[in-house]
């Protein structure tokens, strides 16, 4: 992000940067850094706030004013509580599926209500479609349950069919909630109390003792979710 | 069946794993000083691979950039890191692409006019030659040649 700024104010333009890893930021050192210790992924803040990022815009922009370059820091930091989403899973149907693929399908009504009422703009559309994730689901199942993790059919690169089964859930979990979730309040959620989470982390560690490369299993989750003794 | 447990999934370990990239470094600073902010067409770019549903997605190690549409709100995260938080953009695209608080910062004279084009790029790159060299000019032209003052870079 910042190798742009010095790109683009080399062409002529004026720019400010907004970061959230300071290291990278001071590193980096474009023309005009604003340092904002936010979540990855909010670097505005606050979803559903205006007045917040007015605020956070405000500082952006009176960086302008300098006349050389600067780093600052916004007045505010959002800490990492370590929320945990509390909501009700709606109840599986009563096929005699996997327990996590009768939770997917019976997470559907929730992730079409999220897209009708903020648009789709994350969910599962990288590699599967809203269809395609009970049957994803099965196949880490599967592979969670001893089923050779080559052989098993996972629709593409692990981690990416992943991805678009993480997004499925929190896509879901945003009409769950009766609030606008921290930052991966949701994600903490399905991989710590979701089946589908459990399927995940189980086929992760099936696949690590499979043989399969290393960044094979170990992105299934995320960075933030690995223990630093088995990196 | 009991999965093995994991670390907790946190926001700070997150960014202490990033924090621990070797950063693109640039000799010298260029710096431009712009107009009035209440004259200056101001843009966005982001590297949080935003695009429309019709235009490609960005791969692991693209490159390229997609060129937004100020008139649109159906920019779809391409980010393929599983590194960030997804919900807050999904709950408000504002957290990240700021452009409803664009126009509002151009209704009140705050800006001078919100650019007609707005740029996505990806992040999370470790080879950033491609876009020193190539696409991050390129992108800087389309802006220079629509008539961009400022620009606002937002992460992931």
């Amino acid at each position: 992000m910042s190798t742009l700024a010095h790109v683009l104010e080399e062409a002529g333009l004026a720019t400010v940067a907004l970061g959230s890893v300071k290291a990278q930021l001071e590193g980096t050192a474009p023309p005009r850094g604003l340092y904002c210790d936010f979540p990855l992924g909010r670097p505005l803040g606050k979803p559903a706030d205006a007045e917040f990022q007015h605020q956070v815009l405000a500082a952006a922009f009176a960086m302008l004013e300098r006349t050389e370059p600067a780093i600052e820091e916004f007045g505010e930091a959002i800490a990492d509580e370590g929320e945990l989403l509390a909501c009700a899973i709606p109840p599986r149907d009563d096929s005699d599926d996997h327990p996590a693929v009768a939770e997917a399908r019976g997470l559907r009504p929730a992730y079409d209500r999220t897209l009708a009422n903020h648009g789709e703009r994350i969910g599962a559309f990288r590699l599967l479609g809203p269809d395609d994730i009970p049957g994803a689901i099965q196949i880490f199942a599967d592979i969670a349950d001893g089923a050779n993790w080559k052989e098993a059919g996972i629709p593409g690169i692990p981690a990416r069919v992943v991805q678009d089964i993480r997004g499925y859930y929190e896509v879901a979990a945003i009409s769950l909630a009766d609030h606008t979730p921290a930052a991966f309040e949701a994600t903490r959620w399905f991989l710590q109390e979701t089946e589908a989470g459990k399927a995940i982390i189980g086929a992760r560690q099936q696949m690590r003792e499979q043989g399969a490369k290393q960044p094979l299993w170990q992105f299934l989750i995320t960075g933030a979710g690995i223990d630093p003794d088995e990196a | 069946m009991t999965p093995p447990p994991i670390a907790k999934v946190s926001s700070d370990t997150v960014k202490a794993n990033a924090s621990g990239l070797e950063p693109a470094t640039f000799e010298n600073t260029a710096f431009t000083t712009p107009k009035p902010l209440s004259e200056s067409t101001v843009a966005i770019l982001t590297s949080a691979s935003l695009h429309h549903p019709e235009q490609p997605g960005f791969e692991p190690r693209d490159t390229s950039f997609r060129v937004l549409d100020p008139t649109r709100r159906d920019y779809k995260l391409g980010h393929w890191s599983q590194d960030v938080d997804q919900v807050g953009y999904g709950i408000d695209y504002n957290v990240i692409f700021p452009i409803d608080r664009l126009d509002e910062l151009a209704a009140d004279g705050t800006i001078g006019a919100v650019a007609d084009v707005h740029l996505a790029y990806a992040g999370n790159q470790f080879e950033v030659a491609g876009i020193r060299m190539d696409s991050g000019p390129e992108g800087a032209k389309l802006l220079l040649d629509a008539g961009v003052d400022v620009v606002l870079l937002t992460p992931v």
